[in-house]
């Protein structure tokens, strides 16, 4: 089994720490996990905003990028989305359009099944949802929109997170309400996107959680900078990152508060 | 608001407003949250909603596929049962043509079933302009007539008023228009329900010409159909010597078997009802039995255009059921006047640039109306895809590109004011492919991240306003993953 991490634009140039809670998971469970340096973004922001064309060499460079693997494991759901969805729907559309559209065709059919949101792959593929984590703090579990109706994620993300050790979950009010990010949503419609967030932010608040979580950090990073400029305790954190953390993590936590409080920051 | 959409801005500077005001979010809140949560336990007694759904919209589909073919079949039906059929291009010739056909008749006044088509043409304001004076009698038409406003909601027009708002709009207007609100009437539901009645009894029983719209057209036997709550439509429906009706040429259907379909799913996806109280059907006419005198009129508007569209076309399958309105976070926010047509929310946001084209700067806004959250479409009787719709009208404003307008296939050109995201777009797509540029972009932010202020000036302000930015990372992933895993790949 062949497996690649598809880390996504946002999370390699802005939350690097995903990234790595990704790896140091899936290799805790015994999987190798390749990196191939080829891969870039997967096009969604360019296609969301109507610009479908610019996306089409995206297409082929995720197909080439992951031509040696089986499986390619991402920890967004909304990229994870992007390539199931919309890479068909590039290629048909090419198609109809008398451009190259059997080569990108082939590209998404390669793409497509072996793509895989995270908790998918620990679920549907490995098969677990006890992974071994140990997270001591209250939390509360945001179902982004992608994650939720485009991949239909159901309740695997709250599989996982029931099965970690110290972890309490907390009920979201009006969870499956989307945040208000949306993409270029967040600066096309500030006004409307704010109010969404202001509102999910409060619902964050309300559980009285120490930290919210989701599958996508695009999100978070919406909801995150939502809630820091309320001065809101609750804070963001990538679902990869609590199932990666460990006892030891937290006993080093514990020996060195000033490294977790950078960490804690560079989350933020 | 006064009565007419002609110069509203786009949807971001509305929204800006309308989101500062908090009685109107708090009334959409409301509202909308209340009919949600009530339209899924409707729909969650049906075991086979699923399949119903598909069926939906297959029928409409195949039936779009033929449009022609079935029109021309309703044109023959109902004019063998008695009816007279005109067609209409566009919102002028149909509100000239439902004019001339009032003037004929030598009145002066109409009783109004609720119809989503004239509010589309702005029938009434043709009207008064013809000196005819049309009177809305579905108590939230009434709500929005009296009050000179404009409907915000395609089942409930007056969503944005509260009780309180609406007794006042009866103490002050109702004088004008005919029976005035009783005295000291409070805001209770039944109370202001009474006034409405009383005002509205004396239309019911003068007036000689009813207007309408339709839910449906039965293609084979020539059948129309209004499906309503309050009984209003009945009485329009049959005490007018003469009736027009306006229906948007899409409505139709084939025939009564296809119909049963949408029977079951309109009303729990519009009101959250099993079935709704009134079904009123009425075929050409009758001898002795409602009006003796039924004009159809077929409306395009953008119709056919729009069916042109492969993606876009869907839109068309639409049955106003406005479950897509109530499940919206973007118009539970910005409430429905933000859209700036009859058809708010995200059905108006993929079918307003279509039927009237993307050239105005507030058209061009509507596909961007939408975080892409996909409820809407999970919610939708008829599966319209409504993301995808909006995503590939975002396209024909980016990038213009082949469309028809009137029938005519024209290449449109891009709108203006995306240059500068154009250019952003290509150059992020050019690093995104070229992933050595995109290193040495991440670098120097890396480099750079003390700098890095969390508020930003000129454009970035709409995102620091009201949301920290997230710092910069020393190191990238990609960076991390070569200075400790080595071995790099190369392109
Ligand atoms: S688009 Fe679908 S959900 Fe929205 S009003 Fe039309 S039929 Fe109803």
């Amino acid at each position: 089994m062949r497996v690649a991490l598809f880390v996504t634009c946002i999370n390699d140039t802005l939350y690097p720490d995903t990234g790595r809670a990704v790896i140091t998971l899936l290799e805790r469970l015994g999987v190798e996990v390749g990196f191939p340096v080829e891969q870039s973004c997967c096009g969604q922001p360019q296609f969301n905003t109507g610009y479908r064309h610019l996306t089409e060499p995206l297409v082929h460079r995720f197909d080439r990028a992951f031509a040696d693997y089986d499986y390619v494991i991402t920890p967004s759901g909304s990229c994870a989305a992007m390539v199931r969805d919309n890479y068909p729907r590039i290629a048909a559309r090419a198609r109809d359009e008398g451009r190259a559209g059997r080569e990108l065709a082939r590209a998404a059919a390669s793409a497509v099944p072996k793509t895989y949101e995270l908790t998918e792959f620990l679920v549907d593929v490995l098969k677990v949802t006890d992974v071994g984590a140990y997270y001591p703090h209250t939390v509360t579990y945001h179902p982004t929109c992608h994650g939720l109706r485009m991949l239909g994620l159901g309740d695997r993300p709250r599989r996982l997170l029931e099965h970690v050790r110290g972890l309490e979950l907390r009920e979201l009010p009006g969870a499956e309400e989307c945040c208000g990010f949306g993409g270029t949503f967040a600066v096309k419609n500030p006004a409307v996107s704010a109010a969404m967030g202001a509102d999910k932010a409060r619902a964050v608040r309300e559980t009285g959680a120490e930290a919210v979580c989701t599958v996508d950090n695009s999100c978070l990073m919406h909801i995150g900078g939502t809630l820091r400029r309320q001065g809101a305790a609750a804070r963001p954190v990538h679902i990869a990152e609590i199932l990666a953390a460990t006892e030891a993590d937290a006993r080093e936590d514990a020996r060195e508060p000033a490294r977790a409080r950078a960490t804690e920051g560079s989350r933020r | 608001m006064s009565g007419t959409y002609l110069g509203m801005p786009a949807f971001p500077a509305a929204a800006a407003s309308s989101t500062q005001d908090a009685r109107l979010r708090g009334n959409l809140r409301h509202a909308t949250h209340t009919i949600r949560d009530k339209r899924a336990r409707a729909v969650a007694e049906l075991d086979d909603w699923a399949r119903l759904r598909a069926a939906g919209a297959a029928v409409k589909d195949r039936t779009l596929r033929h449009l022609d073919h079935y029109l021309e079949q309703l044109e023959e039906s109902v004019t063998a049962a008695g009816g007279q059929v005109h067609w209409a291009a566009d919102a002028a010739e149909a509100n000239a043509l439902v004019a001339r056909l009032v003037r004929e008749t030598g009145e002066r006044e109409v009783v109004k079933v609720k119809s989503m088509a004239t509010q589309e043409t702005e029938l009434n304001r043709a009207l008064a302009e013809a000196g005819i004076s049309a009177y809305e009698t579905d108590l939230a038409e009434l709500i929005v007539q009296l009050g000179d406003d404009l409907p915000s909601h395609i089942l409930v027009p007056a969503i944005h008023r509260n009780r309180g708002e609406i007794r006042d709009i009866f103490r002050e207007q109702m004088a004008r228009w005919g029976r005035p609100a009783p005295e000291n009437l409070s805001d209770a539901p039944a109370e202001l329900a009474e006034a409405a009645r009383l005002h509205l009894r004396e239309k019911f029983l003068t007036a000689k010409v009813g207007v309408s719209g339709a839910n449906f057209m039965v293609a084979d036997t020539g059948t129309l159909v209004v499906v309503e709550s309050e009984g209003n439509g009945r009485m329009c429906l049959t005490l007018p010597e003469t009736l027009i009706s306006v229906v948007g040429i899409e409505k139709v259907v084939p025939t009564w078997q296809d119909l049963e379909i949408f029977l079951q799913l309109l009303p729990r996806s519009s009101t959250a009802e099993r079935m709704n109280p009134y079904t009123s059907t009425w075929t050409g006419t009758t001898d002795g039995d409602g009006p003796r005198t039924f004009h159809l009129v077929l409306l395009d508007n953008g119709r056919t255009d729009t069916l042109a569209d492969t993606v876009g076309r869907q839109a068309l399958r639409c049955i106003r059921c406005s479950a897509c309105l109530n499940v919206c976070p973007v118009y539970e926010r910005a409430g429905g006047h933000a859209y700036g047509s009859a058809y708010p929310g995200p059905i108006g946001a993929i079918l307003t640039p279509q039927l009237r084209g993307t050239a105005s700067e507030l058209d061009a806004s509507l596909p961007y109306a939408s975080s892409l959250c996909g409820a809407c479409y999970e919610v939708c009787p008829v599966a319209i895809d409504i993301p995808e719709v909006l995503v590939h009208l975002r396209e024909r404003v980016v990038q213009g590109g082949r469309v028809t307008r009137r029938g005519v296939k024209t290449v449109l050109k891009p709108a203006k004011g995306h240059a500068a995201e154009r250019a952003a777009m290509r150059a992020a797509g050019f690093a995104f492919d070229h992933p050595g540029v995109l290193r040495t972009g991440q670098r120097l932010a890396a480099r750079t991240r003390r700098l890095h202020p969390r508020r930003l000036p000129g454009p970035g302000r709409a995102w620091t306003d009201t949301r920290d930015l997230p710092p910069v990372p020393a190191e990238s992933f990609r960076d991390w993953w070569r200075r400790t895993r080595g071995e790099e790949r190369t392109t």
